[in-house]
């Protein structure tokens, strides 16, 4: 017995496909197609195959990159997440204060970025900045232009102040979602305030946590904007992150083959982290349901 | 353990929400709190417990002033609607993390566990999180938690609400055995009238931050002290109705009917006269019932019960009949219902209870 085919349901695939195909697989085809051909001209090109690949997994400059991104993302999650975490726990649940803090709170998530590089450029000089002013005032050398040190530590302060609002807010929803009986229930169990807060609010909070974390992760892991417009990857290379050496390649150099390579290979880091934090975060608390 | 509330009074951001309580916990029995929503069984629950301090008035606990002790230093356990479980642990962790707190030791903990597991019927379950387990499953670990502690009092604050009609039954005869060794305190807060009769123990009336009645459940429900007692403590509502005594001394009734009544300290002049629904019948019972002719305004059926909507042809009052089985009558129809004189609460004036049915009827119909 045959099966009556209905075709009308392909004309409701059809406009998804054609969506899905002009936003995200053509403009993926076409770095796919630079980054296995050297484009001489625009009429002349000729297939390379891996050659890009290789070439650009044996740069140097990138592995340093690398190391140096994997180094920030990692300070990035270790400090916003717990701080992020602290800073909602501390905020008041209800009233006006409560509303009054969340403004404060999340007013650097309203800053363009590339302002927040601006005002933390202005910020830390020793002559007309207030923080770097202060600083040499103390009598520590700072200048985070000329030292690695310095930069470093200032791009990171700088993410950790324009980002930790977000695992702020987060974590606060998480927080004010949990019914007051659960405090009452382990007040009269006589549990502690650490108790509390291992085996109630964190659990509680597993989820938003773990949406802080992969969006951290993939933000501080793709950070262009601020250290660009902050030391513009310098001194030397000291604050050169994956972006930043992806537009150099690409827009600096004009090396386009091994640019689309790269941006393949940044694409396929990205996922991969997801994925293991993901999965990890998921172990982590399982079982965890809706108690 | 005998708990007493003292002239306990509670405002919360200027707004009184318990006026004046004194009560008095029967040791031992299930006290059930009966009331509307709002109405103050949690706050009167949170002062019983020691979460709050009361505005003014003493909490006693065996005659020793409680006031203001922390709950932390008293011997109680608390389940709550929502069901409350420390979501990362096991269910065995979940019912030992009170022992653990009072550092009891592992082999014990394991024992008093394991029975309590037992006895609500979750032990095949000690090592699922409450997440993996159904509603139920999880109030009952809640519950287990409470009672592996062994305290004196327990608050149940609307355990059952949030579990569906067949597990709240089952639940409810088994909680009703697990307190009848009478070592155990037990304070229940519900808004359903059939659940504190099921319940059985004594039932305080709870209303606008008020205890109305305390006493025997079924005393406090076959002789209502107030018109409000009788709303509160009446599912269908009570039928009440105003009426009269006349100056010949008999009854006068709204729809137009006149009746003596064979009692003793009736009220002379105005009064309300209460008809629980299920005394309006479609047959008489005596010889004495009256007959009052209604017009069917809208009829519910409920399975096993038929709930009618009357209007009187008589002086148009609203009249509500509670009737065994299914009735299908016609929307408009004709229907004669008889009360029973001697089955009428009369409240005086001042809407306090005046005269009960003099061979009061017991039980739910």
């Amino acid at each position: 017995m045959s099966k009556p085919v209905n075709q009308k349901a392909l004309l409701l695939i059809v406009p998804m496909f054609v969506c899905v195909a002009f936003s995200a697989i053509m403009p993926l085809m076409t770095v796919v197609n630079y980054s296995v051909q050297d484009i001489i001209s625009p009429t002349q090109h000729v297939f390379v195959g891996t050659e890009w690949f290789r070439m650009i997994l044996n740069d140097p400059d990138l592995q340093d990159a690398l190391v140096r991104q994997l180094v920030f993302s990692l300070c990035v999650l270790l400090i916003e997440i717990p701080l992020g975490v602290a800073l909602a726990l501390a905020m008041p649940a209800a009233g006006w204060r409560a509303s009054a803090t969340l403004v404060v709170v999340a007013m650097p998530l309203l800053i363009p970025w590339n302002v927040v590089g601006t005002v933390w450029q202005i910020f830390g000089r020793s002559d007309i900045g207030l923080g770097g002013y202060v600083l040499t005032q103390l009598g520590i050398d700072y200048n985070y232009t000329a030292h690695t040190r310095d930069a470093w530590l200032t791009v990171l302060v700088m993410d950790v102040w324009h980002w930790t609002p977000l695992v702020a807010l987060l974590a606060y929803a998480g927080l004010r979602a949990i019914p007051d009986a659960f405090y009452q229930a382990a007040e009269i169990d006589g549990a502690s305030r650490f108790a509390v807060f291992r085996y109630i609010e964190l659990p509680k909070m597993r989820g938003v946590l773990m949406i802080a974390v992969l969006l951290r992760f993939m933000d501080s892991f793709m950070i262009y904007t601020e250290p660009f417009v902050l030391t513009g990857g310098g001194p030397g290379n000291a604050t050169t992150f994956l972006s930043q050496y992806l537009t150099q390649k690409a827009v600096g150099q004009f090396d386009l083959g091994p640019a689309a390579a790269f941006s393949l290979i940044y694409f396929l880091i990205i996922l991969l982290f997801c994925f293991i934090l993901y999965n990890w975060m998921q172990r982590l608390g399982q079982g965890d349901g809706h108690a | 353990m005998v708990l007493e509330l003292e002239h306990v009074s509670h405002l919360v951001g200027g707004q009184t929400h318990l006026y004046d309580i004194d009560l008095k916990l029967v040791p031992g029995a299930i006290n059930v709190l009966l009331g509307p929503t709002q109405a103050g069984k949690t706050t009167l629950m949170r002062i019983m417990a020691g979460l709050d301090r009361p505005t003014s008035g003493r909490v006693r606990v065996d005659g020793k002033d409680v006031t203001g002790v922390g709950v932390r230093e008293r011997n109680l356990a608390m389940v709550y609607q929502q069901f409350i479980n420390y979501p990362a642990m096991s269910v065995f962790d979940n019912i030992a993390s009170p022992l653990r707190l009072q550092r009891v030791a592992a082999a014990e903990i394991r024992r008093r566990v394991h029975e309590v597991a037992a006895k609500l019927h979750i032990d095949h379950l000690l090592d699922k999180r409450p997440g993996e387990l159904s509603g139920g499953q999880q109030q009952r670990c809640a519950l287990a938690r409470a009672l592996v502690k062994r305290a004196s009092l327990v608050l149940l604050d609307e355990p059952l609400v949030n579990l569906d009609y067949k597990l709240r039954e089952e639940l409810r005869t088994e909680l009703a055995a697990l307190f009848a060794d009478g070592q155990t305190t037990v304070v229940y807060a519900t808004t359903e009238p059939q659940e504190a009769l099921l319940l059985g123990g004594h039932t305080a009336l709870v209303h606008g931050g008020r205890v109305l009645q305390h006493g025997e459940t079924l005393a406090v429900y076959s002789t209502p002290a107030s018109v409000d007692a009788a709303v509160v403590f009446n599912d269908p509502p009570m039928n009440l109705l105003p009426a009269r005594f006349g100056d010949n001394g008999r009854l006068q009734l709204p729809f137009g009917v006149e009746v003596t009544l064979a009692r003793d300290g009736l009220p002379a002049g105005e009064c309300r006269i209460g008809i629980r629904p299920s005394q309006l019948r479609l047959a008489p019972v005596s010889g004495k019932a009256i007959t009052v002719s209604c017009v069917l305004e809208l009829a519910e059926l409920s399975g096993s019960e038929t709930y009618l909507h009357l209007n009187t042809r008589h002086g148009d009052t609203h009249l509500v009949a509670q009737l065994q089985g299914v009735h299908a009558l016609a929307l408009g129809s004709a229907v004669d219902v008889h009360i029973e004189p001697d089955e009428l609460f009369v409240f005086g004036e001042d809407a306090q209870l005046a005269s009960a049915p003099p061979g009061v009827i017991h039980g739910v119909h």
